[in-house]
């Protein structure tokens, strides 16, 4: 009666935020405890997370599970409105008002010798899980990541700990080599002619051009989609991929799928699907935040003479391009 | 009693239905139809014949006593006849509203052989809505079996099989992947036509029963069936997940952006409540000109959404005729009324791109009826040179659905051919301890199927744990208690061996 009392108290776990990490001013890392999902996970699926009551349901790929602890670890990127307003009301002790998965179908990570591991924005840290996954597998594991600069750069650590080769990438040359992921993987493809698979998880376009280099060397090449979700049990359809010419859907029938068979313009089609209500959400959001300062800094103003409502102005917001949303990773 | 009833006694007209304003209703999400009057109820009562042996008792899926509750409902005792529908249906505010009664009960009523049938929907949804204004519940006196049941699944079937067990004195949990209860209920049925606040009252009975709601839980991959069996300490586990996936049309354009399923439409707008964007979160593509392809009870629903979401216009296409539509008849009514524009046999060719991934429009092409096919009904079939264009900005497909794939991928039980799970005649799965009923095993369905499907999974259930069948016991009095023998009702139908759990006992 014991456990059956265990399993039941777990599965009532209220989501509770254990541990917050910030990356960058945009990127940051939620660990959330749930010992029932920590069991499940497996590399290569994801969540859908919902912050509060009126939220909307975001997926999200699992970036880390820790089975003794019993939680799960989210890295984000804020660029939408929901990714940004998580980023100021998640904070550790709060709570998730949702989480559900873990979902899609885990990733088979047996067989290969040797694999790279591309993570690429957003894809930087659900690849880890896979690379550890090949390390455990006894694969010979080249990781490669890219970022934009130096500054952003995370989980160098951990990436070096389960990869045999590392490289990252950045668009300045400030860490590792300069230039794009796919540098990276003309310098792998150079020194190892014997890859058995490529893994890569980013934006649509990076996925893209990962699959369009490994394609002339015949390397196994799975991607992992992130197209629009609601439930993420296979019942709207909002997810439905061009996968060699057949409808998929990513939440039930993915979320990987073979690169080379993949419509990514299709996908990238379909990511733009609420461009303008995104833009809506996230214009609203924002003014919203500037009066809240406003009014927070007015009232301050009565002690401090030196107010000047030009520097209440919040510096504009640059709008996220849609491939980098934060809609799966 | 006075005088027995006949056919020319009783008043022949049914009780008027009050519904809002066509015009007025169309651009707002309150409920259609505005509930019986207790004079209304007490006129409608009137005109049941009271049959000896009565033929909507037969043709209602779960059989509820009708005759019985009407009885008590033209006695003016309202607690009563709630007590009656309560003994065999937990949840009448639902189905008064949602089950195809001119198929079912009403449609045998002998009533309507010369008149109206008797409107026994809507009295039911006046017992069940009086019971929420006054709080009623019935609960009772129950006593724990010490079995564990697991339902996998918040909608119809499952919350019948629920209150069921419950009731038959077993802990039952209920899991859903949604964050709220429901099912198809919450995320399906707009408000116009089951208000949110009637399934929450309805849960709210069950949670009353001892049923514990588990949202947020997939399960499958968060926990497997058999994990439940073997590990979670569940004597029996039901599954009703529903069919979820939907169809696709597989024409070209069908990708594009404004192109999408009536579960996507319906799941935002009611259960995510896109209706409130921004205030809440969840997005919602908006049509000018909307055409909707399909024309049963979620197409309906679709199509009345969006009128409600501000379209100018609002299309159905259907490649059959009026007379094959599988909606309702009342959902059909309300429709024309609310100025959507039917298109009998007209099949979608290809949708238009406005060279920005939007659709700017869709070729259709007139279609006539030929031979019958295998469903009867007669195959339509392409009018040659008929293709026609017009302009829309958002297509939403409502053509059926297919199983869900996720037990299938994560569980060992049997599937069909078409991927629905394999069942006998009690519903018992492959699998030694697991039943599952509604659409995950029939394919789409009705709601009142769903939940029929429900008890009688939880019946075979009782008997497969040895439980003494508790149904039996709450039907009410009035077709012979005679047949008492030792206290225990003849009609009960008691199982060879009685297994008795240890905690009943101890």
């Amino acid at each position: 009666m014991q456990g059956r009392a265990k399993v039941k108290s777990q599965a009532m776990s209220r989501f509770e935020i254990v541990t917050r990490e910030d990356f960058s001013d945009v990127t940051y890392l939620l660990e959330f405890h749930h010992p029932l999902m920590a069991k499940a996970a497996r590399p290569g699926q994801f969540v859908i997370v919902m912050s509060h009551e009126h939220g909307e349901r975001i997926p999200l790929t699992i970036a880390d599970f820790d089975r003794n602890k019993g939680t799960i670890t989210l890295v984000i990127q804020a660029v939408g409105k929901t990714t940004r307003e998580m980023q100021q009301t998640c904070q550790v002790g709060t709570t998730l008002y949702g989480v559900v998965g873990p979902m899609g179908n885990p990733s088979h990570t047996s067989g290969a010798k040797k694999v790279v591991c591309v993570g690429g924005g957003l894809g930087v840290a659900p690849i880890y899980p896979q690379a550890r996954a090949f390390k455990e597998g006894g694969a010979y594991v080249i990781g490669i990541v890219g970022f934009r600069t130096r500054d952003l750069v995370f989980w160098e650590d951990k990436f070096r700990a389960c990869c045999d080769e590392f490289i990252v990438c950045t668009d300045d040359g400030s860490a590792g080599i300069k230039g794009l992921i796919t540098d990276g993987i003309k310098l792998a493809i150079a020194t190892h002619p014997d890859i058995d698979e490529l893994v890569a998880i980013g934006p649509p376009v990076m996925m893209k051009a990962c699959a369009a280099m490994t394609q002339p060397h015949n390397i196994k090449t799975v991607v992992c989609l992130n197209p629009i979700m609601v439930d993420g049990t296979g019942m709207c359809g909002g997810c439905r991929v061009r996968i060699g010419g057949q409808v998929k859907f990513a939440c039930v029938d993915g979320p990987e799928f073979d690169g080379h068979q993949v419509d990514f313009d299709d996908l990238m089609l379909r990511l733009r699907r609420f461009k303008a209500e995104e833009k809506t959400a996230l214009e609203r959001w924002s003014e919203s935040c500037r009066m809240k300062n406003e009014i927070e800094t007015a009232s301050l103003s009565r002690q401090s003479p030196a107010y000047s409502p030009d520097n209440l102005l919040s510096e504009p917001f640059a709008l996220p391009d849609p491939f980098e949303e934060v809609k799966g990773g | 009693m006075a005088k027995k009833k006949t056919i020319r006694t009783i008043p022949q007209e049914r009780a008027p239905v009050r519904e809002q304003d066509p015009r007025e209703r169309a651009r707002n999400f309150k409920e259609v139809v505005y509930g019986f009057r207790l004079e209304d109820a007490l006129h409608e009562a009137e005109r049941c014949l009271l049959c000896p042996d009565p033929a909507c008792v037969e043709g209602c899926p779960v059989s509820i006593d009708i005759p019985g509750f009407i009885q008590k409902i033209s006695a003016k005792d309202l607690r009563g006849a709630y007590d009656v529908i309560t003994g065999t249906n937990l949840l009448p505010a639902i189905c008064g509203r949602v089950c195809p009664q001119e198929s079912q009960c009403e449609g045998v009523c002998p009533v309507g052989e010369a008149l109206e049938p008797v409107a026994i929907g809507r009295l039911e949804r006046f017992i069940g809505d009086t019971a929420i204004a006054q709080g009623w519940t019935n609960i009772p006196y129950i006593e724990p079996s010490g079995f564990r049941i697991g339902i996998v699944g918040s909608g119809p079937a499952g919350m019948a099989c629920a209150a069921d067990m419950a009731k038959a004195g077993c802990d039952v949990t209920v899991y859903e992947a949604f964050h709220q209860a429901g099912g198809v209920l919450k995320y399906g049925i707009p408000d116009f036509r089951l208000p949110n606040a009637v399934i929450d009252a309805e849960i709210d009975n069950l949670r009353k029963l001892g049923v514990k709601f588990e949202c947020n839980t997939l399960v499958g991959r968060l926990f497997t069936i058999e994990q439940m069996l073997a590990e979670m300490g569940f004597h029996a586990v039901f599954v009703g997940t529903g069919a979820g996936y939907p169809s696709l049309l597989g024409i070209p354009g069908d990708s594009l952006g404004g192109v999408l399923s009536a579960n996507e439409l319906l799941t935002r707008c009611n259960l995510m409540l896109a209706r409130e964007f921004p205030s809440y979160d969840t997005p919602l593509p908006l049509g000018r000109h909307v055409a909707v392809i399909g024309s049963g009870n979620t197409a309906m629903d679709a199509m009345r959404v969006c009128l409600r979401l501000g379209a100018e216009n609002v299309h159905c296409i259907y490649r059959r005729t009026k007379a094959e539509s599988p909606a309702r008849a009342e959902e059909i009514h309300h429709a024309e009324e609310e100025g959507i524009e039917f298109h009998w046999l007209t099949n979608p060719v290809e949708i238009l791109d406005d060279g920005k991934g939007n659709v700017r429009g869709m070729r259709c092409i007139r279609m006539e009826l030929g031979e019958p096919d295998e469903s009867g009904r007669r195959r339509p079939v392409p009018v040659a040179g008929s293709e026609f264009e017009f302009t829309t900005d958002l297509v939403v497909f409502a053509i059926g659905t297919n199983a869900n794939p996720i037990m299938g991928q994560t569980s060992k039980l049997k599937l069909n051919k078409r991927g629905y799970i394999e069942t006998d005649a009690n519903l018992a799965t492959s699998m030694a301890g697991v039943f599952a009923g509604g659409d995950i095993v029939t394919g789409a369905a009705t709601v009142i199927e769903a939940m029929g499907a429900g008890r009688k999974a939880a019946r075979n259930m009782k008997a497969y744990l040895g439980l003494r069948d508790t149904d039996l016991p709450y039907l009410t009095d009035g077709r012979g208690s005679a047949g008492r023998l030792f206290g225990i009702d003849l009609r009960e139908r008691n199982f060879a061996r009685v297994r008795v759990a240890a905690t009943a006992n101890s």
